[in-house]
């Protein structure tokens, strides 16, 4: 679907990306993680045909960025970090207007904007004017009209910025719910969320790429092996938890547990194993009769991986 | 040219919905008429056909200002929001994004324009006036006015925010009508030119006593055309920065 060779933008003389290559296959949901200005919104709105490159080689879908922009156009939504919403307009009238921009002729505008409100929720607010909605709802315009006109591609740029909590999930649900009929970049620099969503992974560094490939293969190439965290009941003395550990060390596959937090009724305990161990180490804990309150994948694993990459790259340019 | 036109109705629609679009058109027509009752029909008697053209010249002048304030929002507006990228990002070209935005701006400046008839038909009910002389002198009035909106739009382009097209704009239109100015003090051949160049001057002053010049025609479609590639060229030219 994207085949990205060599890709290279400044900004007078300030590389934004350099040399960038990377290949996604149609119907892949891929994640562009970096911290602020590595280069991600830059490399989404060249594929976005917004900026032409300065200089390498974009196909989409067999079409180049610089010569043929124009057929890419017809074929993806792109919603940028800020939402391009005219505040004046009803969310009835901007989407029917954006159907219409990118081709979509009167009668189908209409239907398909009945579709996507359905879709992101924006059925109650249909007639209320962009100026008034909610940070969430406005978040939810932009992605409506990214997807109005029904694309192959779909680009979001930081979809999920400046959302609450719960609107996060509400986010994250939507796109889940889009994979499969599009392909789908996304960039963001919450971690938990682009491991949640996304098959694979570009992590971007200083406009180069300093990673890719799933969760699981980052993570492996970086030697973090993951971790685990358990909590487990005991009586108040000490001797259960030392117990504990000792029966977490004796399991195949972990390569070291200690003590994290110990209070008076329960204890935390950090195990180092592949997360995909949980089940056995909790029956190892309930055959010897220790209680478990709560077994968790430690989410920080995919900030490791982020922090090792970014850090060594880092390094190399210090 | 189907983008063109959607893209003129949604901006047509936005100056109707908001209020710098009806600021804009009380204060010109205020204007129009203050001017009117003081220089136009006030100050001693006067033949209708004079005080028409008294009337057109002063609408002329407002109509250049108007012009500048109505087309700074065009493309600053939508950079300053970020909008612009919703229009880059599709499938239509450059030039049918800042045609639709003239013409948007064009239909809102007839609008303001023609809200002005009242005025000659006073004149008419008091005197004696040919229809021809008000359709030359409307007539020119468009077309001074889509000139000077095509800088405009040209000034909105190159601006970063409104405040800045405005006065991008307001230095261009006045250099243009001020180039009679120089050809007062320049030599030979250039005087000619900058007379010639003069926005208002002598290409306006024929439509407003209701004759219509073919020269000052093409004048004036000369310079929406150049102003209107220009911008083009800055939207075109934005995309490698």
């Amino acid at each position: 679907m994207i085949q990205v060779e060599g890709l290279t933008k400044y900004y007078g003389a300030h590389a934004a990306i350099r040399d960038l290559t990377f290949n996604i296959e149609r119907g892949e949901v891929i994640g562009f993680l970096g911290l602020n200005g590595a280069g991600k919104s830059t490399t989404l709105r060249v594929l976005g045909c917004v900026l032409l490159p300065t200089a390498g080689r974009v196909h989409i879908d067999g079409f180049d960025v610089v010569r043929d922009p124009h057929e890419i156009r017809k074929k993806i939504g792109f919603l940028p970090d800020t939402p391009p919403l005219y505040n004046e307009m009803t969310v009835d009238g901007y989407l029917q207007f954006v159907a219409e921009l990118r081709g979509v002729d009167g009668p189908s505008a209409k239907k398909r904007v009945a579709e996507v409100e359905e879709k992101t929720g924006l059925r109650e607010v249909h007639s209320d004017v962009i100026g008034s909605l909610s940070h969430g709802y406005r978040q939810r315009v932009g992605l409506a009209q990214a997807i109005v006109h029904n694309p192959q591609l779909l680009i979001l740029d930081e979809p999920t910025s400046g959302l609450d909590p719960v609107q996060i999930v509400e986010m994250r649900e939507l796109i889940r719910n889009l994979r499969g009929s599009h392909t789908i970049l996304l960039s963001s620099h919450n971690l938990p969320e682009i491991s949640q969503t996304c098959d694979r992974l570009l992590v971007i560094q200083n406009g180069e790429i300093v990673g890719q490939g799933s969760e699981q293969e980052l993570a492996a190439r970086q030697g973090a092996g993951g971790a685990i965290e358990i909590e487990v009941v005991g009586p108040a003395e000490r001797a259960p938890v030392e117990k504990a550990i000792e029966i977490l060390k004796a399991v195949n596959g972990v390569a070291g547990a200690r003590v994290t937090h110990e209070g008076a009724h329960s204890a935390t305990l950090q195990v180092d194993a592949p997360t995909i161990l949980r089940p056995q180490l909790v029956r190892a804990l309930v055959k010897a009769d220790i209680d478990v309150m709560r077994v968790d994948a430690v989410s920080g694993q995919l900030e490791s991986i982020f922090l090792k990459l970014t850090q060594t790259q880092g390094q190399k340019v210090n | 040219m189907r983008a063109t036109l959607l893209i003129a109705r949604r901006e047509l629609g936005s100056y109707l919905r908001t209020w710098s679009g009806y600021i804009i058109l009380a204060l010109a027509l205020f204007a129009d008429a203050v001017l009117f009752n003081v220089r136009a029909v006030g100050g001693g008697d006067k033949r209708s056909a004079e005080a028409l053209a008294t009337f057109f010249h002063d609408v002329s002048g407002i109509t250049m200002i108007a012009s500048i304030f109505i087309s700074m929002r065009l493309l600053a507006e939508e950079r300053q929001t970020g909008t612009i990228t919703l229009l880059y990002s599709s499938p239509i070209r450059d030039l049918e994004i800042v045609l639709g935005k003239f013409l948007s701006a064009l239909g809102f400046l007839a609008i303001l324009t023609l809200a002005t008839g009242f005025m000659p038909a006073m004149i008419m009910i008091h005197g004696k006036i040919a229809f021809g002389q008000v359709a030359a002198g409307y007539f020119g009035l468009l077309l001074l006015g889509s000139a000077a909106l095509a800088i405009g739009t040209f000034g909105s382009a190159l601006a970063r925010t409104q405040v800045l097209a405005a006065v991008f704009s307001g230095v261009m239109v006045a250099f243009m009508v001020l180039a009679w100015l120089l050809a007062l003090v320049t030599e030979r051949p250039l005087t000619g030119v900058f007379t010639a160049l003069a926005l208002h001057g002598i290409h306006f002053t024929p439509f407003a006593s209701g004759i219509v010049h073919l020269r000052d025609v093409v004048f004036y479609f000369a310079v929406s055309y150049v102003f209107l590639f220009a911008a083009t060229r800055v939207l075109e030219a934005r995309r490698w920065r």
